[in-house]
């Protein structure tokens, strides 16, 4: 871990000015992804600006019915919450599949969509890795593929978005609230706000330098029947191979997103299109073009048959 | 004491402290987290310094150079130590991998330097600014490609005439297995604090055997061995892992001298797998071949593995010759060299991977003979002679008890013979068996016992406690021989300078170094006879007090007294096999639509004599059925054949069982005896756990789903496109 200093902001525009301010500063929020990635040196920030104490611990109704959650939400917070429990139970799943209990207590809203990938040669500072050094090449082609991405994915970086929580605010249409260093506030669909790989992998986000996560906000909520599988190969305390997040209505419509499987939640609209067709019609479009290693190839079976799981369960 | 015919009737049979439950004497320590382990033992030397490992990120060639003047320069660091300044240390007889020096590099994170600072984060900051630039080399890291050509590792064991017997047989099963590398992943990570005084040298460690690390600690820094001191109280779990010196130690040892203070050494978790050993993987074949009745007439087991320097693999044919009767065989070990990290003892090294080979097999030839897979075991029990060990008998054995009283408590008549019969909702539901066999061997331990004034008594060896009990299990023997309270006896464990011990390893620890104490008790009590006058053999020590014909003493009475004693082991032990035994059973529900398995149940039925502490024995096999369950269905360290590492080295990517993977468990232990391991007539339970039940979890896959899948681990996407059609 190399030296850093460390300040505490008191409002989102100050901690969004102070870290665009400053070469190599990152807001802290738990710190559960950010510092193991610091004592590995794969993240080396100068300055950290911990935003915890900036108010943004709240959850509210919004006026049009749906919910607003503050970046700063722990995810046992979130999860546990009555209303995101009885109207967006996906989202209560997926978080409750995630981690450790003791990782959620401390784990918040905008850094669980800001944690970086497992991919274990990126772990590895002794691998080349595009995504940690840009241009450095990617072990991981060629490697030990098993749990790494099968779509969405480029030349430069095969790895995946690793997280739970995603995939589920991705089926409900969330939508990321920001503000960027000069005050300006802005709203990105959670559709738009990871980024494929691309040339640049070490890019993850359309957020711009010192731009601070102030929350994320939920439409109203659509009804159906809320599922969240993940499938892994321990049953606890392990990244997912493949999840599904699925909000299913009673006339077999509705809306599905994989997670383990892309630098994003992946969800196609064209898929989701085909839902009352069943699981075989929907990855087959969901995952057209995709691009499986040897290793990993059974990802897009193990979708179809997580989902038919799913899409069985709704039925009876 | 020298252990040299069978034990007769002793004051064990009569017991009232061995063999009862007694909760370990060191538990509150531990959940006080006031247990000495070695890297929090901040009070044994002043001034300790903090020294960070920096691993080679190559796994076979050379460092052209190391550029060390930035760490040297960078805050609050002491000294560097790093392998292109520093000869090579030696090696003992106990490793295969270089610990350190020069700059040759044998495997992937070989250690090749060592930072110390004032701080930790200090020294591993400064650590990261080491460059280093390699000659890299071609390996041989793919075990597949090399076994072809991979000599024998010792002769081939025939008997019979395998070939002709299996030709002839009506009935046969030829099956190919592969098991992988794992690790070993305890909790507590190698770690070493090392101070110098003058040419003697102390090390606080985590080590399992106490004797071997100081012996072997002289050898590797060319030192005398009178001038090392090893100390190891505590160790938080080892598994074969810290059978040995391994690097911590060294580099500790190094980085004192150059600090001219004391230094304390962890390996980093992401190092271990790679810097250590790990269990070597295997490639199995098995041919079996029966009449049509069961009985078997040929078997072949052939195994591979591979090693640096090509010596050494994983002896996964260990339980062949002794498990089940025929008279042809052909027993098959074969090395290959890898340039992989050094491969070495886990956890019943062998016998682990070889169940998860031939107890699968066996279920293979049940199911080819149309017959049920205990019955098939049953009719396949030897008779006195070890069937694959001519001239050899069985000490006290009693498997078929093991399986029948299991498949009792089990309920293995609710089994389904047809596999993929039974579902819940969306879940297959199967079940299975698997014998168990574990060699139970025992080493000359030593002991030292010293009688207070007041009655109290402090037992002093260097046995190790790596979680498994000893301490207690010693204290239990020496209150039991000696007649007094469990309260009044106090155990020292762990240091060099105490008797040496049989240590941690093998399953021989708990057998061994309680015959041992025993040992040195007789001697206290003839010491106390002759101090007060009677014949220690013929008195009777009970309840503190001491009745000796007509007389009678308190046992304090005896003052302050010190005996020492040694179990040794005759030669009339060579003409038996002695083991334990183990039936294993499973309960699993495959998911028939993600193919992810879950075990429902296990239960071990174990036969290894007298079981001095049933809750922690109990703790014992229940731990190595979850090391078991995680060898067949996640533990397995990723070879990357182009780089030459295992990939996945830390506890996010090698995946250990959690709770939620362990359901119900239940551990019985049959009360038997074998009059040929000590006077304790005990045998070891710690790696007779780790033998069969991940068999009987692949059995019970077979039998959920009818897929019979022989590459170990079974996660799901070996057999996904193998699940019943799906809509
Ligand atoms: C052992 C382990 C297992 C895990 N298992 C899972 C799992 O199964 N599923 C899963 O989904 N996750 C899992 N996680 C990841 C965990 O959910 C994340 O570490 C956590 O959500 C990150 O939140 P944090 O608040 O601690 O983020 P931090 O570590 O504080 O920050 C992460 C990143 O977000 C940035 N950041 C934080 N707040 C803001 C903000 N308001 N605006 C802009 N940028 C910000 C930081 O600069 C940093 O780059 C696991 C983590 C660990 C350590
Ligand atoms: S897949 Fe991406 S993260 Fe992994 S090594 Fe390649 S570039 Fe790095």
């Amino acid at each position: 871990m190399r030296s850093f200093t460390y300040e505490r902001a008191r409002t989102p525009a100050e901690a969004a000015a102070s870290v665009s301010s400053r070469q190599g500063a990152k807001f802290i929020a738990g710190g559960t992804n950010l510092l193991d990635l610091m004592k590995l040196e794969i993240e080396t920030p100068t300055h950290l600006v911990d935003v915890q104490d900036l108010g943004l611990d709240q959850i509210e109704q919004t006026e049009d019915g749906g919910l607003r959650i503050g970046a700063l939400v722990s995810n046992t917070a979130l999860s546990a919450h009555d209303t995101v429990r009885s109207d967006y139970a996906v989202l209560t799943r997926a978080i409750a599949a995630g981690a450790s209990g003791q990782l959620r207590n401390k784990a918040t809203t905008a850094g669980n969509l800001l944690q970086r990938t497992r991919c274990p040669y990126f772990y590895d500072t002794d691998m080349p890795c595009n995504k940690r050094k840009a241009g450095s090449g990617c072990a991981a082609i060629g490697g030990f593929s098993r749990q790494l991405g099968v779509i969405g994915i480029s030349d430069a970086c095969i790895a995946t978005y690793p997280g739970d929580m995603a995939v589920a605010l991705r089926v409900l249409d969330a939508v990321v609230e920001t503000v960027r260093p000069d005050g300006e506030t802005r709203a990105i669909p959670i559709a738009d706000f990871h980024r494929l790989w691309g040339d640049t992998p070490h890019i993850e986000t359309v957020l711009e330098p010192g731009e601070l996560i102030t929350g994320v906000s939920l439409p109203k909520p659509i009804g159906g029947q809320h599922f969240y599988q993940k499938v892994r190969d321990r049953r606890s305390y392990a990244f997912a191979l493949v999840s599904v997040a699925a909000v299913i209505q009673s006339d077999g419509s509705g809306r599905v997103a994989f997670g383990g499987v892309a630098p994003k939640p992946w969800r196609v609209s064209e898929a989701d299109a085909l839902l009352p067709n069943g699981a075989k019609a929907v990855v087959e479009r969901a995952f057209q073009g995709a691009k499986p290693t040897e290793d990993n190839k059974f990802k897009i079976p193990l979708a179809e048959r997580a989902l038919a799981g799913l899409i069985a369960q709704a039925r009876s | 004491m020298e252990f040299n015919a069978p034990a007769g009737r002793n004051l064990f049979d009569d017991a009232k402290i061995v063999g009862k439950s007694t909760p370990r004497i060191d538990g509150p320590l531990k959940v006080s987290g006031t247990a000495p382990y070695a890297y929090e033992r901040h009070d044994v030397a002043d001034n300790q310094a903090y020294g960070y490992v920096i691993g080679s990120a190559i796994a076979k060639g050379r460092i052209r150079s190391m550029s060390l003047d930035d760490a040297r320069r960078a805050p609050g660091v002491i000294a560097v130590v790093a392998a292109t300044e520093t000869d090579p240390v030696g090696t003992s007889d106990y490793n295969n991998a270089p610990l350190f020096g020069g700059r040759e590099i044998a495997h992937y994170h070989q250690a090749i330097a060592c930072v110390v600072a004032e701080t930790f984060e200090q020294a591993r900051s400064a650590a990261m600014l080491i460059r280093t630039d390699y000659e890299r080399d071609e390996g041989a890291f793919d075990l597949e490609a090399a076994a072809p050509d991979a000599p024998l590792a010792s002769k081939a064991h025939k008997q019979g005439d395998f070939d002709a017997a299996f030709d002839a047989a009506p009935v046969k099963i030829d099956s190919r297995f592969h098991t992988a590398d794992e690790s070993h992943a305890m909790m507590e990570p190698h770690a070493t604090i090392a101070a110098w005084d003058g040419p003697k040298l102390t090390l606080w460690t985590s080590n399992q055997m106490v004797n071997w690390a100081k012996e072997s600690m002289a050898e590797i820094l060319g030192i005398d061995a009178e001038n090392v001191r090893v100390d190891s109280p505590y160790v938080g779990g080892g598994f074969g892992g810290k059978l040995f010196i391994r690097a911590d130690a060294v580099m500790a040892a190094l980085a004192a001298r150059a600090a001219g203070r004391p230094v304390k050494v962890t390996l980093q978790r992401p190092l271990i797998p790679n810097n250590t050993t790990h269990r070597h993987a295997t490639i199995q074949r098995i041919r079996i071949a029966a009449s049509h009745d069961g009985h078997i007439s040929a078997v072949a087991h052939e195994n591979w593995s591979g090693n640096l320097n090509g010596t050494d693999g994983e002896n996964a044919t260990a339980q062949t010759p002794s498990l089940y009767a025929g008279p042809n065989r052909l027993i098959a070990n074969y090395i290959a060299t890898l340039d992989l990290p050094e491969g070495n003892a886990m956890r019943a090294p062998g016998e682990a991977p070889g169940h998860l080979a031939l107890e699968v097999a066996m279920d293979e030839l049940a199911e080819a003979l149309g017959m049920d897979p205990i019955e098939l075991r049953v009719r396949n029990e030897p008779d006195s002679a070890v069937p694959g060990r001519p001239g050899r008998t069985f000490s006290d054995r009693n498997l078929v008890r093991c399986l029948r009283e299991g498949a009792e408590r089990f309920g293995w008549d609710k089994r389904s013979a047809t596999p993929g019969a039974i579902r819940e909702g969306r879940y297959l539901i199967g079940m299975g068996v698997a014998a168990g066999y574990r060699g139970a061997p025992t080493m000359k331990s030593a002991a030292r016992v010293r009688l207070q004034s007041d009655g109290r008594l402090i037992v002093e060896t260097d046995m190790t406690d790596i979680g498994t009990g000893s301490y207690t299990i010693i204290a239990q023997t020496a209150a039991e021989t000696m007649g007094i309270p469990l309260e009044r006896v106090s155990v020292e464990l762990g240091d060099s300078l105490y008797p040496v011990a049989a240590g941690s390893g093998g399953q021989w620890g708990a057998a061994s170094s309680t015959a041992g104490v025993y040992a040195a008790c007789v001697n206290l009590r003839r010491a106390i006879g002759e101090k007060l006058g009677f014949d220690g053999d013929a008195a009777t020590f009970e309840g503190g007090r001491i009745e000796a014909g007509e007389q009678s003493f308190a046992i304090c009475d005896a003052g302050e007294l010190s005996a020492d004693g040694e179990i040794s082991f005759g030669e009339f032990k060579k003409e038996y096999n002695v083991a334990s035994y183990a039936g294993h059973f499973a309960e699993v529900a495959v998911d028939i639509y993600t193919g992810e398995t879950r075990i429902r149940r296990m239960l071990a039925v174990c036969d290894a004599g007298r079981i001095l502490n049933p809750l922690s024995a109990r703790s014992q096999v229940i731990g190595a059925m979850v090391m078991s369950a995680g060898a067949a269905l996640m533990e397995e360290l990723a070879v990357d054949p182009r780089f030459g590492f295992f990939v996945n080295h830390d506890l996010a990517g090698y995946e250990v069982p959690v709770h939620a993977d362990i359901p119900h468990q239940e551990v019985i232990f049959l009360e038997t005896l074998d009059p040929i391991v000590s006077p304790m007539k005990a045998k070891g339970v710690g790696e007779l756990g780790i033998c069969g039940p991940g068999a009987a979890v692949a059995n019970a896959i077979y039998n959920a789903t009818g897929i019979r899948v022989r590459e170990y681990p079974l996660t799901l996407d070996k057999y996904l496109d193998r699940l019943p059609e799906i809509d």
